[in-house]
């Protein structure tokens, strides 16, 4: 019963969604204002309608109604109960529930928080979120119903792989599909603006919030999926090129340049088509990894069940968004005028490069991952593109980009002092240069690790530099300079954090890249393996019972050079119950300088076991520098002309870049 | 405040916003024609071939083993190769019981796998072989070009390999390949 009145609610959202993308759509062209204003309780009321059906599948899992053929395919009655939860959306049919769900929330939050929109622009901007909610109802009632009943009702479920149960796993997808969805919205504001056929710095100011919350939720999503695979998948790897892992990267890598460029747009008005095309892209670019994931065009570690009937769908569904929107732009875009001008040396000429370099890794990431595709359907031949593909194509991308992304917010607007602000980071390159040689020699003359840290050193030292810098520290007494550094504004601390992130993230990619050392043998119990700095120290196994699994546990006293003791680490090969499998379960010790990573695998027969030992210098800061810049984003949000908002008018197209608190405070050189 | 842009590189920035949907379309088709190839199927090199020549010996409680020439009985069977520890195995069970109570004969090929672990399991949920061979050290699976478990070939009458699938059975492959080339209605 509950399942049905899930089932019904899905249909009323579509209901709802249809209203919400046609009648404010015609009534903004036309005029018509009751059907304008018919928007905001549209988007609310199919939020709500999701919002059931999401319960009604939620309580489905939680009492173990094995009737429903979704619950009894991924849910087990001895599964504990965060997991009977995930379940939920750890499936095909429930992550494109909680897909739409969040597509809704995100309209209901632009119809709540919108009140300083234009009535029109927000009448446009809810209908598109409409029309991408009616595909995607479209799709799950047509093909992927997750309240489909199966008679007679199995006694118990099939259970969920257990390697997806997983806390990390857990809340994976949700913040994912957070940062994908959200950026529909920006999305929608881009079509809005290109049926208004106005840009201005207005427009920027209501998207940029949009586009940030989302780059923030992708980046903890991909930051959460990729420490899951190194924890939980035992091979120590942390990123491996998959498509799957490309199509959330894809996004991101567009997101990143999009919440950039609309700084251009906001301060200077300008790179206008340029910005609707990247809030285009981002969101077409989420689509599409929803598409690779869910067809079975390619073959991945993550595909869902797939089923070509739905891969048709998508791809309709993908001509006309993607292919309707990048219509919409090519007649549309060129009547934007062009704004302010900019010599090449200034922001707005770094942030250019920035968005050039993003925009050439997210085209080749594209390539990498669609060219096995392209070749097979052209050619018949079939290749696969691993990582030496994009470590050889990316990191060429990268190193400018970290260079510049420095150099960047020293720049003032409009023409900027190169030499100068390469003077001011004196200082900072000096120490990078230094902890490089160091490095370098240190290393035995190897250049790669001694240029990665050199990078990451000059990110991480130049973030603070440049909030002192702003203040005036050590130049102005210190008072003024610390009540200078509180009055920035918290963007300049959201972007100064979130470089100094990245610097972290390139720290930890140096480190464990140039230093993991890896052993791997079969151990008896007493063996001794010296892996790096430590050694580990082999006390045998014991039997252990989950809650539905039971594992065999190895023990490795660990100790360091000197001898001294470290602790115990006790990695686990569990074999679950159902579905009958088995995973491994490292053991890890994190710290700051590096982590020790312990996998106990099969026994030989004769006493002994296979064991694979690791240490992973500063791996940590991979994660750590993803949620220092995702701390950026969040911070960033709360700037005060987020809350404030723009002024509602703005069709005198004001020159913004003038009056904003930032460039009062703004590096003027 | 804004300045229109110079008349001069005006074809260039027309064709510049044209150039996304070009991209696209091209892109669109692509996957389109992806949607009709199976990055799964790999062809095999012993379609039409005869089957190897091999003799399996039986498993537990099953003697009478598997051997090339069970395989040319005059009438289609299938082979499929199995084990108990592997997951997609469990989810194609079903519905090669399914099979085997539509009267098809279906050979097993136990790869890899421990002889007691492979009872126990078909004991528990059912044993739709009408003959298995123990494949323990993977050998003939090799000379079937077998890459992964589990595996289902269609053999004919006159023992040759008449289809491979590759990855667990599904309901659209059994209804337009495999029952077809049964001769099942």
């Amino acid at each position: 019963m509950i399942a049905e009145a899930g089932h019904y609610a899905l249909v009323l959202a579509l209901g709802l969604a249809l209203i919400q993308a046609t009648l404010p759509l015609i009534g903004a062209w036309r005029g018509i204002d009751p059907w304008v204003r018919l928007a905001g309780p549209a988007a609310i009321g199919q939020t709500v309608m999701l919002a059931l059906a999401f319960a009604a599948l939620t309580h489905a899992y939680v009492v173990s109604d094995f009737s429903v053929y979704n619950v009894f395919q991924n849910s087990h009655s001895t599964k504990p109960m965060i997991y009977k939860i995930s379940g939920v959306w750890g499936n095909h049919e429930g992550s494109m529930l909680l897909w739409v769900l969040i597509l809704a929330l995100f309209g209901a939050a632009v119809a709540l928080f919108g009140a300083n929109l234009p009535d029109r622009l927000k009448a446009r901007v809810l209908s598109i979120q409409g029309l991408i909610g009616i595909g995607f109802l479209l799709f799950i009632l047509l093909t992927s119903n997750p309240f489909a009943r199966i008679d007679p009702a199995p006694l118990d479920g099939r259970g969920l792989n257990p390697i997806l149960q997983d806390p990390g796993l857990a809340a994976h997808p949700p913040f994912l599909y957070l940062g994908y969805v959200g950026f529909s919205v920006a999305f929608s504001f881009a079509v809005a603006a290109l049926i208004e056929g106005r840009v201005d710095a207005a427009w920027a100011r209501w998207v940029r919030p949009w586009a940030l919350a989302a780059w923030t939720f992708l980046t903890v999503g991909i930051a959460l999926g990729s420490y899951w695979a190194y924890y939980e998948l035992g091979w120590g790897g942390w990123w491996f090129w998959d498509p799957v892992e490309n199509a959330s990267f894809m996004p991101w890598l567009a997101g990143t340049a999009l919440i950039h460029s609309a700084i251009v747009v906001e301060k200077r008005d300008a790179l206008k088509s340029w910005t609707i095309l990247l809030a285009i892209l981002a969101f077409s670019l989420s689509l599409l990894g929803t598409f690779l994931v869910r067809s079975g065009v390619l073959t991945s570690v993550h595909a869902f069940a797939t089923d070509p009937a739905r891969g048709v769908f998508i791809l309709g569904f993908l001509i006309l968004v993607i292919g309707g929107s990048l219509t919409l732009y090519a007649i549309r875009a060129p009547m934007l005028k062009a704004g302010g001008l900019f010599a090449p040396i200034s922001r707005e000429g770094a942030l250019v490069l920035n968005n050039l370099l993003l925009a050439t890794a997210t085209a080749t990431v594209l390539l990498g991952t669609l060219y096995p595709l392209l070749l097979d359907a052209l050619t018949g031949e079939k290749v696969t593109v691993g990582p030496p593909f994009f470590n050889s194509t990316f990191l060429p991308l990268m190193t400018p980009l970290v260079m510049a992304m420095v150099v960047g917010p020293l720049l003032a607007w409009k023409r900027g002092d190169l030499p100068g602000a390469l003077g001011r980071l004196k200082f900072v390159a000096a120490l990078a240069a230094i902890v490089g040689l160091v490095v370098f020699w240190q290393a035995g003359g190897a250049v790669f690790p001694a240029l990665g840290i050199a990078l990451a050193i000059w990110l991480i030292v130049a973030a603070p530099a440049e909030l002192v810098e702003r203040a005036g520290l050590f130049r102005v007494p210190m008072a003024t300079a610390l009540r200078r550094l509180r009055g920035l504004p918290r963007a300049t601390w959201g972007s100064a954090i979130a470089h100094l992130g990245v610097g972290l993230t390139v720290l930890g990619i140096v480190g464990s890249e140039a230093w993991t050392v890896e052993h791997q043998q079969v151990m008896r119990p007493g063996d001794v393996a010296t892996v790096g700095p430590v050694k580990y120290r082999f006390d045998g196994v014991e039997e252990v019972v989950g809650p539905n699994y039971a594992a065999r546990r190895g023990k490795f006293m660990v100790n360091d050079a000197q001898g001294n003791e470290i602790g115990l680490m006790t990695p686990e090969a569990r074999r679950f119950f159902a579905p009958p499998m088995e995973t491994t379960e490292a053991a890890i010790r994190s710290s700051a300088a590096g982590d020790l990573y312990a996998v106990l695998g099969e026994a030989d027969g004769r006493g002994g076991y296979l064991t694979r030992l690791y240490s992973k210098p500063l791996i940590i800061w991979i994660w750590a520098g993803a949620l220092v810049m995702s701390l950026g984003g969040v911070l960033s949000l709360t700037d005060r002309r987020h809350r404030v908002g723009a002024p509602t008018k703005a069709r005198a197209p004001a020159p913004p870049a003038k009056t904003t608190p930032e460039n009062a405070s703004g590096a003027q050189a | 405040m804004t300045t229109e842009p110079a008349d001069k590189p005006e074809k260039i920035i027309r064709w510049s916003f044209i150039l996304p949907i070009a991209t696209f379309a091209a892109l669109a088709a692509a996957l389109g024609v992806g949607l009709t190839l199976n990055p799964r199927e790999i062809p095999s090199a012993l379609i039409e071939k005869p089957v190897p020549q091999f003799a399996l010996p039986g498993l537990g409680e099953r003697p009478e083993g598997l051997k090339t020439a069970d395989l040319a009985s005059g009438k289609p069977q299938l082979v499929n190769v199995f084990a108990s520890w592997c997951v997609p195995c469990r989810v194609e069970h079903p519905m090669l019981m399914d099979l085997a109570r539509r009267g098809v004969v279906i050979n097993g090929i136990n790869y890899k796998d421990d002889p007691g672990a492979a009872t126990a399991w078909l004991k528990q949920d059912g044993d739709p072989f009408a003959r298995i061979g123990a494949d323990r050290q993977g050998r003939v699976s090799i000379d079937f070009g077998v890459y992964g478990v589990p595996e289902t070939f269609v053999i004919t009458g006159d023992g040759r390999i008449a289809y491979k699938h590759v990855g667990p059975l599904t309901e659209d492959a059994i209804k337009d390949k495999i029952v077809p080339l049964l001769g099942l209605k």
